[in-house]
């Protein structure tokens, strides 16, 4: 408890540096919020003037910085410069559905990653292993936007078997709930009146997207837990295993695969922050309504308070499943329990 | 009736680098009777571990394991499926190893690994095998068990996980219990201890028992029989005492007479003389030489020495063995 505590103080100084360095990044790009507010036709230097200082935005940096802290500390991470909306707000709206996209990759991966790290260890140096880890090299040197443009071209166009983009047929209202469409289109509201086809429909509309995100993952996870497992498999305690008489099966999955999960896990919290990134390229690409979309969209119009506050509440997150990560690991490893 | 019969036995390894196989183990001969316990010497990659993990049917894949014979308790090893073998190892034939830091897994407990192992091979409740495992630490010498029992092995001493290992091994009546090195990472006080353990069980199960040791004294102290090794042959064996004694093959001689503390043909070293030493190594398991596998490190080499080689002489009534054309006549050694 102590131990999560002092995690959990580490996360401000982290915080804080994250802010000031995106801050001052975003206003290195050349751009100006005001004029792209003002649009091609332009208007007087006046009115210019007015809407930059409405917007704060004539202050210098130093001091839109303080004013920026000081407004965090009140618990306001800013308001659209485009749409007038709360930053946190517009996040909540779209956060599901990169939520739903990145689990959906990420634990994918996981399902389809392990066994076949396992396989590829257990069979080593045999035609499968070769095979496994030669796709799986080539899965990780994707570009993701590339790979999902490929996707796209051979499932979508060619055979015509998945939609193109979005989360859902235009035809569905499906009432949010949770604002993951796998799982608010199988509410009993929604079954009763519809069926399973929104259901259908959403993961239709999810698999294409969601594979493009999770190959790279899947690569990595298959192959950490491949050299994970390798090395445990040497270990003198799996020879005792062995020298107990313990089953295959048994030596694998109950003396080895525990061991060999602990720097899986460590890779999965890495991948978590990867994926968020591979978020921003898979979701322009499939026009998928979540962050990803909304940061670049945000970038484009200069639109400064969702840039710092999506990159803040993003940094926050990734930090906590590090944090996450080390609670997993004292739960896994009794050496630190004690 | 002898529990163990082996006859020329023979491991190869497959290599990765060039086409011929690394020959580590040859013509191996012996057989252990029940109750017996056997010492086995012989320095780092004489074959020693090999043999063992040979005869407990988990070498590595890239091992070719042949033999005339090789019974145990009547049954032929080298003809066993994964699953028959499954059902001796543990059970007929158990194994501790030399460093039970690392032998014992970091993160199941002192009980998890105690009760699979009986509750695989005896088939008890859970609860039944929880107690049979409190009455298995109490026999080896672990205070409060019960608590022990919950304790991972990062939370024991070397000497405990050792116990620990050895009531694991026990815990299923083997006939046959193989410690490859059981005290070569312990305190020399431990040692002892270990040792004094292991000959208890030894005898009031009527177990037999293979010896794996660096220490001279140790097996001299412990064991009936003894067989020394050197280059995966066993180039002498018979009676300890007998064999310490009047060492009859060059190597076991020298072996005998670079202990500290030796008196060689009655004679003591003089004080502050540097202990004597076998000069050389080992041969790698690729460079071994022909002829006797001693010869360039023995002092008495002759040329018949490097031409084949050595077959076993065997020397009744004692029945001793030894893999030598000129072999030592004297050579008292105390």
């Amino acid at each position: 408890m102590k131990y999560i505590s002092k995690k959990l103080l580490d996360l401000i100084p982290t915080l804080l540096g994250i802010t000031l360095v995106c801050f001052f990044m975003i206003r290195l790009i050349p751009g100006d919020p005001v004029l792209n507010l003002i649009g091609e036709r332009g208007a007087d230097p006046a009115k210019y003037l007015e809407m930059k200082k409405s917007l704060g935005l004539d202050l210098s940096i130093t001091q839109q910085f303080v004013v920026y802290i000081q407004s965090i500390f009140r618990g306001d991470i800013g308001t659209s410069i485009i749409s007038n909306n709360s930053v946190w707000s517009e996040f909540i709206e779209r956060f599901p559905a990169t939520l739903e996209l990145g689990m959906v990759g990420l634990v994918g991966a996981t399902i389809l990653g392990i066994p076949m790290g396992i396989f590829a260890a257990i069979k080593r140096n045999s035609f499968f292993d070769y095979f496994l880890m030669s796709v799986s090299l080539i899965g990780y040197s994707m570009p993701i936007f590339w790979w999902g443009l490929i996707l796209i071209l051979l499932f979508s166009v060619k055979m015509g078997i998945t939609p193109v983009s979005g989360r859902i047929n235009f035809i569905y209202d499906i009432p949010t709930y949770t604002g993951l469409y796998l799982i608010d289109t199988l509410r009993p509201a929604v079954v009763s009146v519809e069926g399973f086809k929104p259901f259908w429909s959403a993961l239709q509309h999810l698999i294409l997207p969601a594979t493009a995100l999770g190959t790279i993952p899947l690569a990595v996870i298959a192959r950490m837990t491949r050299s994970s497992m390798l090395e445990v498999l040497n270990e003198d305690y799996i020879r005792t295993a062995k020298a107990k008489g313990m089953s295959r099966k048994r030596i694998i999955y109950i003396h080895a695969l525990r061991n060999a999960l602990v720097p899986i896990i460590t890779t999965l919290a890495l991948l978590f922050g990867s994926i968020i990134t591979g978020a921003i390229l898979t979701e322009t690409i499939f026009s998928w309504p979540g962050i990803g979309k909304w940061l670049v969209q945000s970038i484009t119009a200069r639109d400064y308070p969702v840039i710092q506050g999506g990159v803040l509440i993003i940094s926050f997150i990734i930090v906590l499943t590090n944090i996450l990560v080390d609670v997993i690991y004292f739960l896994l490893n009794p050496k630190m329990r004690s | 009736m002898s529990l163990l019969i082996v006859e020329n036995l023979n491991i190869h390894f497959k290599s990765d680098r060039s086409k011929d196989h690394i020959h580590a183990v040859r013509d191996l001969s012996f057989s252990l009777k029940q109750g017996e316990m056997l010492g086995v010497v012989g320095e780092s990659g004489s074959g020693k571990s090999i043999t063992n993990l040979a005869l407990m049917g988990i070498l590595a894949d890239s091992a070719i394991v042949k033999a005339d014979v090789a019974k145990f308790n009547g049954v032929d090893l080298l003809s066993l499926k994964e699953k028959a073998w499954q059902k001796i190892r543990g059970q007929e034939i158990s194994m501790i190893f030399q460093d039970p830091m690392t032998a014992l897994n970091p993160f199941l407990s002192v009980q998890f690994q105690m009760i699979e192992t009986i509750q695989t091979h005896l088939g008890l409740s859970k609860k039944d095998a929880i107690d049979k495992a409190v009455e298995l630490l109490n026999l080896v010498g672990i205070p409060s068990p019960k608590d022990r029992l919950k304790a991972y092995p990062f939370e024991l001493s070397g000497g405990m996980a050792q116990r620990v290992m050895i009531a694991m091994a026990i815990s299923t009546n083997p006939k046959l219990l193989i410690a490859d090195e059981p005290t070569t990472a312990l305190d020399v006080t431990i040692q002892k201890q270990i040792l004094n353990l292991i000959k208890m069980l030894q005898e009031k199960n009527n177990m037999s028992v293979i010896l794996v040791t660096h220490d001279l004294g140790v097996v001299s102290e412990y064991s009936e029989r003894l067989q020394v090794m050197y280059a995966g042959e066993i180039i002498e064996s018979g009676k300890t005492t007998d064999l310490i004694t009047h060492p009859r093959h060059p190597y076991t001689h020298a072996l005998l007479a670079s202990r500290p503390g030796a008196l060689v043909d009655n004679l003591k070293r003089m004080p502050k003389t540097p202990l004597p030493s076998i000069s050389g190594i080992v041969p790698a398991f690729h460079q071994r030489p022909i002829g006797c596998q001693f010869n360039p490190r023995c002092e008495f080499v002759m040329t018949e020495c490097q031409r084949s080689p050595i077959a076993i002489e065997v020397m009744e009534p004692k029945h001793r063995e030894f893999r030598c054309i000129h072999p030592i006549q004297s050579g008292v050694i105390q």
